[in-house]
């Protein structure tokens, strides 16, 4: 059986899951308690804290837990959105983003905020001068994902955070989702004011996610009650999910050369499959440079995606259409139409995507395994 | 060993639940959302989960959102049915002044919106009146969202009779069930409740998960946007070993609910017997029958309740000024004074909270503790 759905989630690192089960056998305090089993369970969370806080080189008090990557861009967006309304209406993202962006904006937009979806270029690039231009004195945030959770396309965040520092006054927001732990981003190096991860995106556990918020940053907390995370994030610490994820950070230490190894077995896949099978289209920056190395994205139009899949998984490989979050739909993918693709070419692309685990053979396999696969499909509907 | 008598801030987690979720750490890690197998088989899991939670509220599946917990929960029936019920012109919602945080404080976010609200008082035993609620009642009001179960003193209110009177006003009744969840027969069907928030580490399940029952004519506005997880209502990748973990602790819960509340009633008869054999002098707060009873909270005249919790920790014993969630503040709770008890009784309350492993054993050791304390510190 060949994983390759790590952009959908990750299989949980056996450390991380001894740590939850200790953290559960033994750790049940409530951290907001006072006696010594709640000081326990605390000790943990601000440890956890620390832990997130180093990879990402900011102060611990700069980082919030939520219950995953979903609420952390909400939280983000709607946070600032509030906060400041009264200095200005007017958001600025892409139209490349995750549903749990994009669907806050258009909230958000129904409650009369201006927003402004910019364009991306065929690898799926949004431009910093596009950003730039797209400014205006209502403009209160940025909100710009680092890695594509589809194509894989990474965005010039380092150049927009410059261009964004001129105005100190806007804020920037960074879907970090499916580049933390992977590629580097260092938030104070690129002028990025909030950034949100989610644990299970890098064999951590589900449930649990993290915001960087700069300090001095105020934003309307999303979930209200017992005053948790300093009054920005209520509720109940989910401790295990916590601890488990701080290892998952730590374990990724180990990870020196995950994006070389990608790359080069991505490399010889694409040679591969573009030799082998035709027609078919490679989605995001074929040169390698602007895209995940761990993510790839084909188009094989003629075909559907869904019909793709379930033929993969037969040969026992496992990989997506379309992000996990909207592959119910039969609509052909947002984010690959503003890359210019046509609705055939959308509805026909599937999503290969390595994890930690990952091997070369799987990623070969995979490859053997659509050469199987794919001319039988093209016969049935007679693509050639 | 510490003797832990603090569950109404959380349970341990029970080893059946853990031994459920742990299948689903290792090997069906998929994302539910996925179509191949990996995620059919969780999203299985989850349904199967649903229909549990369900079940232990008699409710049909399909009326169920999980959601990361009973704040989330709180926040979602309160903000989510006012923001979508504003569009009709109501803007008025009622509460009492004894809830949790979770929904006083979404409360006050609607206050900062534009919305009126109204804090119900209750009486010296933590009760609201049926008189006050009938009277609050305004062509405007949307939603009464008032506990089942009070965490810090364990009064009981009259669900049913407040339900009644919100249906005969066309208002929807939203109950904060967290702290009853387990320990009073529930069934959401029969009772006139539209919607019903619980939590799983409050039943000896995972924490980051709960739950918002909610009926079908009640319709509310999400409060979290992105995937279509949850039928939209509560997006987001779901905690899916919280999810089943939380779906065996509810079927656990209803399957051992008598005896697990009847173990509660004797440990409860058993510690305050025992307080009294050790002749220490105590008032205890809240209601003396209608009440959970898991949730003891007793006041010791001339004494402080910051010292005694010292104590308390000293010699091994997790109790709790009120809720978790505030306690990191010593500030006299907002439900003692709603209750208009004398100042010496608000400023020497302690709550205890039993569970399922405490025994009675632990009770006369806790009680003879308590006995040692209060000497230790008259005194002084
Ligand atoms: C880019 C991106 N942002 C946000 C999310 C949402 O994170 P979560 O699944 O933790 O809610 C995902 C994953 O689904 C993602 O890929
Ligand atoms: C009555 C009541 N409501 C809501 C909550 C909040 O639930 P959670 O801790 O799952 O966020 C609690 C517990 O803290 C509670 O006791």
């Amino acid at each position: 059986m060949i994983y390759l759905d790590n952009s959908a989630t990750t299989k949980t690192h056996p450390d991380v899951i001894s740590v939850m089960t200790d953290v559960m056998n033994n750790i049940y305090g409530n951290p907001s308690s006072l006696h010594g089993l709640g000081v326990k369970a605390e000790r943990l969370v601000e440890q956890a804290r620390r832990v997130i806080a180093k990879k990402l080189d900011c102060h611990p008090s700069e980082i919030l837990f939520t219950s995953g990557g979903t609420e952390a861009n909400n939280l983000a967006i709607k946070g600032v959105a509030d906060q400041l309304q009264s200095r200005g209406r007017h958001l600025i993202t892409t139209s490349v983003e995750h549903p749990s962006v994009f669907e806050v904006m258009k909230q958000l937009e129904e409650k009369g905020w201006k927003v402004t979806y910019l364009p991306v270029d065929s690898w799926g690039r949004v431009s910093p001068d596009a950003v730039e231009k797209a400014l205006t004195d209502e403009t209160v945030l940025v909100s710009i994902m680092h890695v594509n959770n589809e194509v894989g396309t990474i965005q010039p965040i380092h150049e927009i955070g410059q261009r964004l520092a001129k105005y100190p006054k806007i804020l920037f927001h960074v879907d970090a989702v499916q580049s933390f732990a992977k590629i580097p981003l260092k938030p104070k190096q690129a002028g990025i004011d909030l950034l949100s991860v989610s644990a299970h995106k890098f064999h951590g556990p589900k449930g649990i996610g993290a915001l960087y918020i700069r300090k001095n940053v105020e934003i309307t907390p999303l979930l209200v009650g017992g005053g948790q995370e300093r009054g920005f994030r209520s509720g109940t610490h989910h401790v295990p999910g916590i601890a488990g994820m701080a290892k998952a950070v730590v374990l990724t230490e180990q990870q020196t050369n995950f994006l070389a190894r990608c790359q080069e077995w991505k490399e010889s896949f694409l040679d591969h499959i573009t030799s082998k099978l035709q027609p078919v289209l490679v989605n995001g920056d074929v040169t390698g440079e602007g895209t995940a190395p761990y993510i790839i994205s084909l188009s094989f139009p003629g075909l559907k995606s869904e019909v793709l899949v379930h033929a993969l998984e037969e040969e026992g490989v496992f990989v997506s259409s379309k992000s996990a979050c909207s592959s119910k739909l039969e609509t052909p993918s947002r984010v690959l139409k503003a890359m210019g693709r046509t609705d055939q070419e959308a509805l026909s692309s599937i999503r290969i995507s390595m994890g930690y685990d990952t091997t070369k053979e799987e990623i070969e396999q995979c490859a053997e395994a659509l050469i199987r696969v794919v001319p039988k499909l093209q016969q049935v509907v007679k693509v050639r | 060993m510490a003797i832990y008598l603090d569950h109404a801030a959380t349970t341990p987690l029970d080893p059946r639940v853990r031994e459920v979720m742990l299948p689903y750490l290792t090997d069906f890690f998929g994302n539910p959302s996925s179509i191949h197998r990996f995620g059919r088989e969780v999203r299985q899991a989850i349904d199967r989960a649903r229909m549990q939670v369900a079940d232990a509220l008699q409710a049909d599946p399909s009326r169920i959102v999980f959601t990361s917990g009973g704040t989330e929960a709180d926040n979602l029936a309160i903000i989510g049915v006012a923001a979508w019920y504003k569009e009709q012109g109501k803007n008025h919602v009622i509460t009492s002044q004894i809830e949790h945080h979770a929904v006083l404080d979404a409360c006050k976010y609607l206050e900062r919106e534009g919305f009126q609200v109204t804090y119900l008082p209750v009486d010296s035993q933590g009760m609201i009146r049926l008189a006050d609620l009938q009277q609050a009642i305004t062509p405007q009001t949307s939603l009464i969202s008032i506990m089942y179960g009070n965490n810090e003193v364990g009064t009981i209110q009259p669900i049913q009779e407040i339900g009644e009177i919100a249906r005969s006003k066309g208002v929807l009744f939203h109950t904060d069930a967290v702290q009853a969840f387990g320990m009073e027969e529930i069934n959401v069907e029969q009772l006139p409740v539209d919607l019903m928030t619980v939590s799983a580490h409050k039943i000896n399940g995972p924490k980051g998960v709960g739950a918002l029952y909610f009926s079908k004519n009640v319709h509310l506005l999400p409060r979290v946007f992105g995937g279509a997880q949850e039928k939209r209502r509560r997006p987001g990748t779901e905690n899916v070993p919280g999810i089943v973990g939380f779906g065996k602790a509810a079927e656990i819960a209803k399957a051992e609910r008598t005896q697990h509340r009847e173990h509660m009633w004797h440990l409860r008869k058993r510690f305050l017997d025992e307080l009294t054999a050790q002749g220490v002098s105590f008032v205890v707060n809240g209601h003396p029958d209608l009440t959970l009873p898991h949730i003891c909270n007793i006041s010791f005249p001339g004494m402080e309740t910051e010292t005694l919790l010292i104590n308390f920790d000293l010699e091994g014993i997790a109790c709790s000024s009120s809720s978790a969630c505030t306690s990191g503040t010593l500030t006299v709770s907002h439900v003692l004074k709603a209750m208009r008890l004398p100042e010496e009784r608000t400023r020497s309350a302690v709550r205890f909270s039993f569970g399922k492993g405490n025994t009675e054993l632990e009770m006369e050791q806790a009680a003879e503790k308590t006995a040692k304390i209060i000497r230790r510190l008259t005194t002084s």
